[in-house]
C-alpha cells in the first residue's frame, strides 16, 4: 500500500468543481435575465460566508453565529469607498456641507470624520475589505480561544457581537448611515455599477472570486492543517498533547472564515448597491449558518449549493407568502438537522453516489472485463 | 554522575488542591533514564492527577517538576510535549473521523505551527516512519481504515503508536491494558515491554501480574501521598501497602 500519491484533487473533486463552474459560468447566465442573474449573484455572495463556515464549523467544530459581522465589515468598507466617490461636491451641492456623504449632512456633521478619509483610496478600501474583518476576528479569536472558550459559549458570544455591531451602526447614524445603511452608490473608479452590463460583469467577477476562495478552502482542507482541524473537533486534548498549540489553529481558521465573509460582503455591496445593518445582525448571521447546514457543513461545494438553494427558496417563498418565510426557514433547519445531518452533500455522497456507482459496476460487469472491484471501491469513497 | 544527570524527571513537593481538597499532597519522586516506574494505589489516590500535573493538563498549586533542565509547571502543554514528554490517556483518544495513517501522521513530529501544517507534505521519511510504527502496533494492515472502525484494543495501540512516533524521552501511560481482552492484553504487554526499553516510562496500572512483569520501581499512592516506594518485592512486603491496597 502506498500513500505517496496524494493529489490535491481527486477525480470526483475535479468533477464537483467542474459541475459548479458550469452552473455558475454557463447555465445561470444563459437561462437568467439580468435581474435574476443579479439576484443569484447576491446569493453567491452568501456562499463566501458559507464556505468559511464549512471550514470553521464543519471541519473545526467552531460554530460562529456572528459571521454577519465580518460580512458586514467587508461590505461597509466597500460601501464607504463607493459612497465617498458618489459624494463629489458637484453631486452634493445642495447640501449645507457639500462633498460629504448625504447622511452625514442630515446629521449635522460638517466635516468628514478622520477614519473615513483613507477610504478615498480604492487600494486601501480593497485591502480593508479583507483586513478589517480579519483583524476583528483575530482579536475575538485571541480573547476567546486563548482562554479556551469554545462550543456553545463561543457561539453565544459571537452572536452578542452581531447584536452589538448592529446597535452600534444604528446608533451612530451620522457616521454609519444608521438603520438605512449606506445607499445611493453609483460608480467604482468612474465605472457605473448600476447598468445591466456592469451587473453582469460583477456577477462574473463574483464567480471568479468565489472559485478563488473555494480553491483556498480546498487547499486548506487537503493540507495537514485540514486534518488537524478535524482531529481538534473530535479530540481537542489529544491534539494539544500531541504538541500543537490548539488556540492558534482555531484563530487561524476563524480569521480565514472572516476574510472570506469580508470578500462576500464587498461583492454584495457592489452587486446590490447598498449596505445596511440588516445584513449584519443576529438573524442574517443565523441564516448564514443555515445555508452551510443545508448544503452540508462538511463540504465546501455543498455550502455553495446551500446558499444558492436556501436564498432562491427565500426569494420565491417570500414573494408569495412573506410572513411565512421565517417559519419555513426554521422548519428547514430542524428538518436538515434531524433527517440529513450532512445536508445536501451528505445526500449526494451517502445516497446518490453509491447508487450511481452500483449502476456503473453493474454495467461494467456485463462487459467481460474483471476490473469491477476496483471501480466499486473508488466509487464508495 | 551528578544529581542533575542522574535523574530525567524530578518531582518535588508537588501539591494540587481543588477547593481545599488536596488531591496530590507534597509528593516527591525521581525518575532515572530508561526506568519503568509503575504507580499503583486505590481509586481516588491521585494517580491520574499526578500525570495530569506533569503534562500540564492540571495546574499545580505548589511544588516543582523538572524534566532535564525544564521547569514543566511553567510551560504550556504543547511545549511540554516538545520538551520530550508524551502522555496517553486512560480512555483511548484517537481521531475517529481520520484514517489510522492520518492519525499517526498528525503526531509525526513536524509542521507544528499553523503555516508549517499548511506546508507539510507526505514525503518518503514520513511514510517510512508511519509504516514502521504501524507494524510495531500491529496495525500495518489497517492504515487506510477509519479509526472509528477499530476495536477498543486497537484504538489503545493506535494511541500508543501516536506517542511512539514522537519518540518521547518520557512516556506516561494511564492504564494501557484496561478493558482489553486476554489476547489483546498479552499482545499489549509484549508491545509495552518492547517500547519501554530505550526511554523512561511512567505507567499507572492495576493488573499486578503485569506490574511485576515490567516495573523497575513501584510507587504506591494513597490519598494523594506517597505510601511506599521501592522494588515490587519491597512494596509487596510493606505492611502499610498491604493494609490499604493489596489486602491481607
Amino acid at each position: 500500500m502506498t500513500f505517496s500519491k496524494t493529489p490535491l484533487f481527486s477525480r470526483s473533486e475535479i468533477i464537483g468543481f467542474a459541475v459548479l463552474a458550469v452552473l455558475i459560468f454557463l447555465i445561470l447566465p444563459t437561462f437568467l435575465g439580468t435581474f435574476r442573474l443579479n439576484l443569484f449573484g447576491k446569493y453567491l455572495t452568501y456562499a463566501f460566508v458559507a464556505v468559511g463556515l464549512a471550514l470553521c464549523w464543519g471541519a473545526g467544530g467552531i460554530l460562529s453565529l456572528g459571521q454577519g459581522v465580518f460580512f458586514g465589515l467587508g461590505g461597509y468598507c466597500m460601501a464607504m469607498f463607493l459612497k465617498l466617490e458618489a459624494s463629489t461636491p458637484e453631486n452634493t451641492s445642495i447640501q449645507s456641507t457639500p462633498g460629504i456623504p448625504d447622511f452625514m449632512d442630515w446629521n449635522q456633521l460638517t466635516e468628514l470624520p478622520a477614519w473615513w478619509i483613507p477610504f478615498h483610496s480604492l487600494t486601501f478600501s480593497l485591502i480593508a475589505v479583507v483586513l478589517v474583518p480579519v483583524t476583528f476576528a483575530f482579536f475575538i479569536g485571541v480573547a476567546m480561544f486563548r482562554r479556551r472558550v469554545g462550543g456553545v459559549y463561543f457561539a453565544i458570544i459571537t452572536q452578542a457581537f452581531a447584536a452589538i455591531l448592529t446597535i452600534l451602526i444604528i446608533g451612530q447614524q451620522g457616521y454609519t448611515g444608521g438603520v438605512n445603511g449606506i445607499t445611493d452608490l453609483r460608480t467604482l473608479n468612474g465605472w457605473n455599477i448600476r447598468t445591466g452590463e456592469a451587473k453582469e460583469i460583477l456577477y462574473y467577477v463574483n464567480g471568479v472570486l468565489l472559485f478563488a476562495v473555494l480553491f483556498v478552502a480546498h487547499f486548506v482542507r487537503k493540507s495537514k492543517l485540514g486534518r488537524i482541524l478535524i482531529a481538534m473537533r473530535d479530540q481537542e486534548d489529544r491534539v494539544r498533547f500531541s504538541g500543537y498549540d490548539v488556540a492558534s489553529f482555531k484563530i487561524f481558521i476563524f480569521c480565514l472564515g472572516a476574510a472570506f465573509a469580508g470578500i462576500g460582503g464587498a461583492m454584495f455591496t457592489l452587486q446590490v448597491g447598498f449596505m445596511s445593518p440588516t445584513l449584519v445582525g443576529i438573524v442574517p448571521s443565523i441564516e448564514m449558518v443555515i445555508f452551510c447546514a443545508v448544503g452540508g457543513r462538511l463540504s465546501i461545494l455543498g455550502a455553495v449549493y446551500g446558499a444558492l438553494l436556501v436564498n432562491w427558496a427565500k426569494t420565491s417563498f417570500s414573494e408569495s407568502f412573506p410572513e411565512l418565510w421565517l417559519f419555513g426557514l426554521g422548519g428547514l433547519f430542524i428538518a436538515v438537522v434531524m433527517l440529513f445531518p450532512n445536508g445536501l452533500a451528505g445526500i449526494w455522497t451517502e445516497q446518490i453516489m453509491p447508487r450511481l456507482s452500483k449502476l456503473w459496476t453493474a454495467r461494467a460487469r456485463r462487459a467481460p472485463q474483471t476490473h469491477n472491484a476496483s471501480t466499486e471501491k473508488r466509487g464508495a469513497v | 554522575m551528578t544529581f542533575q544527570e542522574r535523574y530525567l524527571l524530578k518531582v518535588e513537593g508537588l501539591t494540587v488542591s481543588f477547593d481545599g481538597f488536596k488531591a496530590v499532597d507534597d509528593l516527591s519522586f525521581y525518575i532515572e533514564p530508561n526506568e519503568c516506574r509503575v504507580i499503583i494505589g486505590p481509586n481516588g489516590a491521585g494517580k491520574t492527577t499526578v500525570l495530569d500535573l506533569i503534562c500540564g493538563r492540571t495546574r499545580a498549586t505548589d511544588g516543582s517538576v523538572t524534566f532535564r533542565d525544564n521547569e514543566l509547571l511553567k510551560m504550556r502543554e504543547d511545549q511540554i510535549v516538545h520538551a520530550g514528554v508524551g502522555r496517553k490517556f486512560q480512555t483511548p483518544s484517537v481521531y475517529e473521523d481520520l484514517t489510522v495513517f492520518e492519525n499517526l501522521e498528525i503526531s509525526y513530529p513536524s509542521g507544528y505551527s499553523v503555516f508549517g501544517a499548511l506546508a507539510f507534505r507526505r514525503n518518503e521519511n514520513v511514510q517510512q516512519r508511519i509504516n514502521e510504527i504501524a507494524e510495531t502496533i500491529f496495525l500495518e494492515d489497517m492504515l487506510s481504515e477509519k479509526a472509528a472502525f477499530l476495536s477498543h484494543g486497537q484504538k489503545q495501540w493506535l494511541e500508543i503508536g501516536m506517542l511512539l512516533i514522537q519518540d518521547p524521552e518520557l512516556l506516561m501511560l494511564d492504564e494501557p491494558v484496561a478493558g482489553m481482552s486476554v489476547a489483546e492484553r498479552k499482545k499489549t504487554a509484549e508491545l509495552l515491554k518492547r517500547i519501554i526499553q530505550d526511554r523512561s516510562v511512567i505507567v499507572i496500572e492495576h493488573d499486578m501480574g503485569f506490574v511485576e512483569d515490567i516495573a523497575t520501581r513501584v510507587n504506591v499512592l494513597h490519598q494523594g501521598k506517597m505510601l511506599s516506594e521501592g522494588s515490587m518485592a519491597h512494596v509487596k512486603a510493606d505492611p502499610k501497602v498491604i493494609e490499604v491496597y493489596l489486602g491481607h
